[in-house]
């Protein structure tokens, strides 16, 4: 009785049973059907507002492939990329480092994530540009020595700037991902007689992958937006080079569409990228799929990855 | 070949202020079999991992076939070795974990080369061809590619001997090898182990299979809180251990 009750469904007798085999009718869900409803209309009325309000899309249409704004795009791929590429070589070294037995190397690994971890990137880009005021020249005695403002472009200051900061989060991911291997792994190295170093190579680092991996796609993502924060120190990246229009045309609303068209393109691609990545190395962290059977293609459209958040 | 190949002398180890080895000595001599059982915190895994250095002793020494583990002797003190000589003495002691500690991104045959490969520079070929035949003779070449997590716990304890022999050691070391097989695959293990032992293998195997030292082992030593109370040939200790914790010990795990 007690079961019947908890169930709250109606009582049938073993003898009901008859047929081998019965017709199974689905449960719906009306108020998933009505709720669609309501979230479609309200989405057709903005995207009507969006028509039919000052934006001329011809000129949207226009400047999506307008020189200046590909070859800010171009700058804007290029930046990313190699700011990724610093961060992570100086993730990997300031992790090591904080792992390291000798702890004046540890403290200036955990003051390198500090100090670049705790100040906005905004303003170490601004620090990067106007270093020229601290240090007017460079000078390495008998190799080299020249004016601070030739070699400190604003693209180079965009890069250190990126890359920098970007290394300090990836010092905690690859850390995380370093410390997630089992410690097992390291003394079986050492019963081989495997130095530090081959342990780390060969054991510890391709393991820790396995958690580095996924997150470097959502820093790469990060990365692609952070990146149009060049456009404060006239860094000609896409979102500069659409500033620059539009100070001339006034047509600011549709520059920024433009950009954000190329975001959102570039932000997709990476996405795509990111999930097939994920099935090959985030197994068992990925997140758990929604269980609704309509499913945008390669995740797009899910809740963000938790996969960051469990390495740091 | 019946020379003294590990000996321990007044091995002592301090975690945290606790005392769990209190002067362990032991003398192993070349193609012996050692097996050391004793209650849980005993201290019997701390001693293996003081022979191979993977603790490092507060007092005593470990020497194994005319080296100091660790250190070096001079003018009456022991010097701390820098850990590049260190691993060159690892890499002489065997190995064998009880929780396998396989590489899991690499195939069984890759395990078993990566030792021979990465430290001691042997061809790969070469390597390839010893690795094989190690394989074999654990039962496994048909397995070489598989990954550990493709295989079941025998067969990986059996990969990890065979990678530990790959090492060509002068002394394999067993941490209660078996204790994370499900039952019914502790005998290929043990049987794998019997054949090393025949061949002539110095072994130190800290095990809870007492039917096992009892018919492998040359000598038994029994741990209790950090020291060795008991030790002598199989018959003897197992019959009539005189220590009275080693005979409650051992009535209870012959029960
Ligand atoms: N790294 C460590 N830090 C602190 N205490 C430790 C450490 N390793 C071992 N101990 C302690 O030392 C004691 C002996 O441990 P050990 O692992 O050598 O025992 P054991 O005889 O191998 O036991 P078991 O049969 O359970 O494996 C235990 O009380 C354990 O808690
Ligand atoms: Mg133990």
């Amino acid at each position: 009785m007690a079961l019947e009750a908890a169930a709250g469904s109606q009582r049938v007798e073993v003898e009901a049973l008859r047929q081998r085999s019965y017709k199974i009718v689905r449960l719906r869900h009306p108020g998933r059907w009505l709720a669609g409803a309501v979230v479609l209309a309200l989405l057709a009325l903005l995207v009507q507002a969006f028509a039919h309000g000052q934006i001329q899309w011809k000129l949207v249409g226009q400047f999506l492939t307008a020189d200046v704004i590909l070859r800010g795009f171009g700058i804007t791929l290029l930046i990313s990329a190699l700011a990724m590429l610093l961060g992570l070589s100086l993730g990997t070294t300031f992790a090591i480092m904080r792992l390291s037995a000798n702890p004046v190397t540890r403290f200036v690994a955990w003051l390198y994530v500090w100090i670049f971890r705790g100040t906005p990137v905004l303003l170490q880009l601004l620090v990067w540009f106007n270093i020229a005021l601290v240090f007017p020249r460079i000078i390495i005695p008998g190799v080299f020595e020249g004016r601070t403002v030739d070699i400190v472009t604003p693209f180079i200051a965009a890069l250190l700037g990126l890359g920098i900061n970007e290394g300090a989060y990836m010092t905690e991911v690859v850390r995380g991902g370093i410390n997630s291997v089992d410690h097992g792994q390291t003394e079986a190295a050492n019963t081989l007689g495997m130095s530090r170093f081959q342990t780390l190579r060969r054991i510890i680092l391709p393991q820790a992958m396995r958690l580095i991996v996924p997150v470097l796609g959502n820093s790469a993502i990060g990365m692609l937006k952070t990146s149009s924060l060049a456009a404060a120190i006239s860094c000609t990246e896409m979102l500069n080079a659409a500033q620059q229009v539009y100070f001339v045309n006034g047509a600011v609303i549709e520059l920024l569409f433009v950009c954000a068209i190329w975001y959102l393109a570039a932000t997709t691609v990476l996405s795509i990228g990111q999930y097939f990545i994920e099935k090959r190395y985030g197994k068992g962290t990925s997140q758990a799929r929604s269980r609704s059977s309509f499913k945008l293609p390669f995740g797009l459209g899910s809740a963000g990855t938790p996969a960051l958040e469990k390495a740091q | 070949m019946t020379g003294t190949i590990v000996k321990a002398i007044n091995v002592h180890k301090k975690f945290a202020g606790r005392e769990v080895l209190r002067g362990v000595d032991l003398e192993v001599r070349n193609g012996e079999v050692l097996c050391i059982l004793g209650p849980s915190g005993s201290g019997k895994s701390t001693l293996l991992r003081c022979l191979n250095h993977l603790e490092s002793v507060d007092d005593g020494v470990v020497w194994i076939d005319g080296q100091i583990i660790g250190y070096v002797l001079r003018d009456g003190t022991l010097k701390e070795l820098p850990a590049r000589k260190v691993r060159r003495q690892q890499r002489e002691i065997g190995m064998v974990f009880q929780h396998f500690n396989l590489f899991p991104h690499m195939t069984a045959l890759e395990n078993v080369i990566e030792g021979p490969v990465t430290v001691r520079k042997e061809p790969r070929a070469s390597a390839i061809a010893r690795a094989e035949k190690l394989l074999a003779s654990v039962g496994l070449a048909e397995r070489r590619d598989a990954y550990p997590a493709q295989l079941s716990g025998g067969q990986k304890q059996r990969v990890a001997i065979a990678r530990a022999l790959a090492m060509n050691p002068k002394v394999m070391l067993f941490d209660e090898p078996t204790s994370a097989l499900d039952p019914e695959l502790v005998g290929e293990v043990l049987d794998v182990m019997r054949e090393l032992a025949a061949s002539g293998t110095t072994m130190i195997v800290v095990t809870h299979e007492i039917g096992f030292a009892r018919e492998v082992a040359d000598r038994v030593a029994v741990m209790v809180d950090g020291e060795i109370r008991e030790m002598g040939p199989p018959a003897e200790v197992l019959a009539n251990p005189t220590d009275a914790r080693v005979r409650s010990f051992l009535a209870r795990v012959l029960a």
